[in-house]
């Protein structure tokens, strides 16, 4: 009696994680350009996790003897003009970038999901009103209507959020109205409504949860797109401010330091190749934002 | 199309006095000099807004019935004057971009719906997704690096228009061009390859390959055509973002276009400055989508506008 029961506890186990190992790999080989996706996006999220124990030095901590170095064995990717290295400034850049992108993804796609299935419930003249605001926004370029909202907020980490949410309301609404607008016609929303429940519940309860493949779709669609809007902003100027680490910022910072070094000198070319080497540090921060913004 | 104009025009004006700031005040903050509460008023009654709001919002509007957009807050110069020194820059550059990504995505996205699943196809997937995903701006810096670093010369910084010198014109404008055009030529090289794609599997496809039609002549005349009634529909929304959005790009080459101007106009809180762009660049996108419908309804004849 024992016997069995311990193998049918174990034989399970051992087996699952074989499963999984083959699923993976089945996985791998169907799909290589997910897998590689799968793979990136993993070490992204344990980097900007575990920041504190991957990185070496403190992203914060300048040091005045080592301004500008090279790459080495200490500073992997350099340091930039406060001594500050670069690869732990990466590190903890992707906290940003994925804090950021999830935050203001996750509320611009649930925003816009509830502005959009509300309009699909009741038609009519809301549906016509929000419907035209909507399009109002939309008819702004992405970057401006961010632009206009950290000039109204400020700057900062949480203004940033919002402004980047702000122009994917209207798109996500977009989406998911149409995809609501065939559920107002289902029969089981019909039956909600002859058993005597409000909006709120029917819209809520009832068709929310029917929107949620375009949902995620919009969601991860749009996450890739936060991550480049932050990295813009903040290589504007006008998202993240500057002690923290960010993408943007680090980029930015490069290509400053790249034009006072040489406009005034007249081109001078004899520092070039150790300039160019300390700009390909904070160019590893360019490649990654890529990777990162294709989930 | 009118009241869609006006809506903007509304949205953005109360938008920009909700924005804590007003230029006056910025203006003196500039100049670093004290400047008292009278003088203050005068400066504000003196571009009229002291006025109560509507009627600042009316006069506005009835200036623009008359294509009178008013003069910049800031420099004090007609606004037509402003947009206009910089909008050939603008459009040019966003022609360009459009005209390199579609050199780019048209025969990429054939030639990878026509080699599927081969490496042929999966390069130009990567090549596509890498466009979509690297920002230009980040491209832009690396081609100005390699330019500066490995050939020792750099675009000119001054814009010269097209008509004066096409050379200097267009050694300055390829490089932002290129950089922003491989970004947008990612979506539409999708976009191809799936319509191409699909089209591909219609039947009046097999019977012109049936009747023994020569494989170029299926392409170009029977699946193209159809394929790319979409692809005009993205290039032709995107190159509306083009003109007014290309604010980080024009900082990295150092241009002076509408997206650098709408910056300034913003940070300066420069209201008629920021109102008449964002009406213009919501006009330009009405009105290219009003030609991507007529392009279409061209190509296709099923298409027909009441």
């Amino acid at each position: 009696m024992t016997r069995t029961s311990v193998k049918t506890l174990t034989l399970p186990a051992v087996s699952r994680f074989d499963r999984w190992l083959e699923t993976t790999f089945r996985f791998t080989r169907q799909r290589p350009l997910g897998a590689v996706g799968a793979a990136i996006i993993g070490i992204m999220i344990a980097a900007a996790v575990l920041a504190g124990f991957v990185a070496l030095y403190d992203p914060l901590a300048t040091d005045y003897a080592t301004m500008l170095q090279a790459p080495s064995s200490f500073h992997w990717f350099g340091t930039d003009s406060f001594g500050r290295d670069v690869l732990t400034r990466i590190i903890y850049g992707s906290r940003t970038a994925l804090w950021i992108g999830f935050a203001s993804s996750f509320l611009g796609a649930t925003l816009g999901a509830l502005i959009g299935v509300t309009s699909a419930y009741f038609g009519g003249k809301i549906d016509l009103v929000l419907q035209r605001f909507m399009d109002l926004l939309l008819s702004f370029p992405l970057i401006i209507l961010a632009l206009v909202v950290v000039s109204l907020l400020g700057s900062g980490m949480t203004n940033v959020i919002f402004a980047i949410t702000v122009p994917m309301v209207p798109r996500c609404a977009l989406v998911l109205r149409s995809s609501a607008l065939t559920l107002r016609e289902m029969p089981f929303v019909e039956a909600a409504r002859a058993l005597g429940f409000g909006p709120t519940r029917i819209i809520l309860r009832h068709m929310l949860p029917n929107v949620m493949a375009p949902y995620l779709i919009m969601l991860t669609a749009f996450l890739g797109q936060a991550i480049l809007l932050e990295a813009s902003l903040s290589f504007l100027g006008l998202g993240v401010a500057e002690p923290q680490a960010a993408w943007g910022l680090m980029l930015r910072g490069a290509a400053v330091d790249f034009a006072e070094r040489h406009q005034p000198l007249g081109l001078c070319f004899q520092s070039s190749r150790r300039l160019f080497t300390r700009c390909f540090g904070s160019e590893a921060a360019g490649v990654m934002i890529p990777i990162q913004s294709r989930l | 199309m009118i009241p869609t104009l006006l809506g903007v025009a509304a949205l953005v004006f109360f938008l920009l006095r909700v924005v804590p700031g007003d230029i006056v005040e910025l203006k003196y903050a500039g100049a670093g000099v004290y400047a008292p509460k009278e003088a203050l008023a005068r400066e504000r009654a003196q571009l009229g807004l002291d006025q109560p709001l509507w009627r600042q919002f009316a006069v506005w509007i009835g200036g623009f019935t008359r294509l009178d957009f008013g003069t910049s807050m800031w420099t004090g110069r007609p606004i037509t004057y402003e947009i206009g020194i910089r909008l050939e820059l603008s459009i040019e550059l966003a022609l360009m971009a459009t005209f390199i990504a579609i050199l780019i995505s048209v025969p990429l996205g054939t030639l990878a719906a026509v080699k599927q699943d081969t490496w042929i196809d999966y390069f130009v997937r990567i090549f596509s997704i890498a466009g979509l995903a690297i920002p230009s701006f980040w491209l832009g810096i690396v081609i100005i690096l390699a330019f500066v670093i490995y050939f020792r010369w750099l675009p000119p910084l001054t814009f010269t228009s097209f008509w004066v010198d096409p050379k200097a014109n267009l050694s300055q404008l390829i490089w932002p061009a290129l950089a922003v055009g491989y970004r947008y030529s990612a979506v539409a090289t999708r976009m191809t390859r799936s319509t191409v794609l699909e089209v591909l599997r219609e039947d009046y496809i097999r019977t012109a390959r049936a009747k023994g039609l020569w494989e170029r002549a299926v392409l170009i005349r029977h699946a193209l055509k159809n394929a790319l009634l979409p692809v005009i529909t993205v290039i032709g929304l995107e190159f509306a973002f083009l003109v007014g959005g290309l604010v980080v790009t024009e900082q990295v080459f150092n241009l002076n276009g509408i997206g650098k101007l709408f910056v300034e106009a913003i940070s300066q809180r420069d209201y008629t400055m920021v109102q008449s762009l964002v009406v213009l660049t919501s006009f330009v996108f009405i009105f290219v989508n009003f030609l991507v419908d007529l392009i279409n309804a061209c190509l296709d004849p099923r298409i027909r506008y009441q």
